[in-house]
């Protein structure tokens, strides 16, 4: 590539669009060229400062609660969504039956526990995309509104059965903004909340009940990405409308800090 | 009779997308006022077309309901403003239409970003732009979609995305300059 096909394609290829093939001709050429180079950095400087520097218009409280009291009732919206996939529990009352429907039925729930177990993630991802929406819809975000970690993580002291970790990222861009308690496979979680330019980030934990580590996967379901991970001793879960590479920085800087005493 | 279910599904959905509908209807209505009215009518008008919401990407749907709601707004209120529709090809000839010349176009990098670092300056320099060229800008930068997200809610091929947003960075390049030499 020269110049000129390079400075054709520099605006895509710094919004992240330009197919690999090109983006590895262009860095090539980018390498043995200061000029480009300079171009390159000067046009991500103003992309930046439009991110940052550009007011982002939140919508307004009021009409919010105008919104809500014009759109046809729909009050309880803040129910716990934890109804929804109970697992089978008892199986004392098994014993009262004879042989032969106990071992259907034994047969029938081993099934059904295999699917559980498959379907475990799945729909913890949905309970966690509906605590992520719960929260942005009711203008509930924080029990405790606080950029200070010192300030969220004693909150938690009492309401739950386990301290959670809480990390402070303002340094990479991930401000804490709260904490908030909420209700995730059948138990109290802490949710922790984080800003990441207009994005807001929910963070659920809880304790795993194991120490086996388990690396991230990611998911996306209705127009959030989710992140899931288990790293000493606790799940990890992050949702949010930030894509999924950012969403993945946010775990690593999590992980270095939980990495780290602090 | 609207099914309360529906109604319920309508609001988990349509709820936490409210900032992003008021930050577009905002910024291509240039005024509070008018911005809150548009994200009204245009909430309404989701919910009554939500039977016709195939589930997906209830962010993108939303938004392309509240750009139409702003269009026809702007149409009916600044008719002055609106009879000039807005034509790429036009718009292409106006500026220069190589984006080559374009990413050469650099008068002075710092005064540049100098300005582009301060809030009023970058604010003003962004309500100047054409509302076509704005809203470009916005929901790549500040909504940070993807240029096929941002062709799924304007409709445009992604072609006129990507050269409505190099038109819109070199306008805005523009204005800072107007601004070095007039201040």
């Amino acid at each position: 590539m020269n110049c000129t096909e390079v400075r054709a394609l520099l605006a895509v290829y710094g919004d992240g669009e330009l197919d690999l093939p090109r983006a590895v001709a262009l860095e090539q050429h980018l390498a043995g060229c200061a000029d480009c180079t300079a171009l390159l950095r000067e046009q991500n400087a103003l992309r930046s400062a439009i991110r940052t520097h550009a007011p982002y218009h939140r919508a307004p409280e009021a009409l919010r609660a105008r919104l809500h009291a014009a759109l046809p009732a729909a009050t309880d919206s803040d129910a716990p969504v934890a109804q929804r996939a109970r697992r089978p529990r008892s199986t004392a009352t098994l014993r009262r039956w004879s042989g032969a429907l106990a071992a259907a039925l034994a047969l029938a729930i081993g099934i059904n526990l295999l699917y559980v177990a498959q379907r475990g993630d799945d729909a913890l991802a949905d309970e966690v995309v509906a605590g992520h929406v719960r929260s942005l819809q009711a203008a509930h975000l924080a029990d405790v509104p606080s950029t200070d970690q010192h300030t969220v993580k004693p909150w938690f002291a009492g309401k739950l059965d386990f301290s959670p970790p809480v990390h402070d990222l303002a340094d990479a861009g991930f401000v804490l903004t709260g904490g908030r308690l909420d209700y995730i496979d059948h138990r109290n979680v802490a949710a922790l909340i984080y800003r990441h330019r207009q994005h807001v980030i929910n963070l659920f934990v809880w304790p795993a009940g194991s120490d086996t580590d388990r690396g991230s996967s990611v998911k996306a379901r209705e127009g959030y990405n989710l992140l899931h991970w288990t790293a000493e001793g606790d799940v990890w879960w992050a949702v949010s409308d930030l894509n999924a590479e950012e969403l993945r920085e946010f775990e690593q800087r999590l992980r270095q800090a939980g990495a780290t005493p602090s | 009779m609207i099914d309360p279910n529906t109604a319920q599904r309508f609001q988990a959905m349509a709820a936490p997308h409210l900032d992003a509908a008021y930050n577009l209807a905002r910024w291509l209505t240039r005024n509070p006022a008018d911005a809150d009215d548009v994200v009204q009518d245009a909430y309404l008008r989701a919910f009554r077309y939500f039977d016709g919401f195939r589930g997906g990407d209830g962010r993108a749907w939303l938004l392309a309901i509240v750009r139409n709601t702003c269009y026809s707004w702007l149409r009916r209120n600044r008719s002055e403003q609106a009879t000039m529709e807005y034509d790429d090809e036009i718009a292409s000839l106006q500026s220069m239409s190589d984006p080559a010349e374009l990413a050469m176009h650099v008068s002075d990098p710092a005064q540049l970003l100098l300005r582009a670092s301060n809030q009023q300056q970058l604010e003003a320099a962004l309500l100047q732009l054409p509302t076509e060229q704005r809203e470009i800008l916005v929901l790549r930068e500040l909504e940070d979609l993807s240029y096929k997200e941002i062709a799924g809610i304007t409709g445009l091929p992604i072609g006129t995305v990507m050269s409505r947003l190099s038109r819109a960075r070199l306008q805005l390049r523009r204005c800072f300059e107007a601004m070095s030499t007039t201040s």
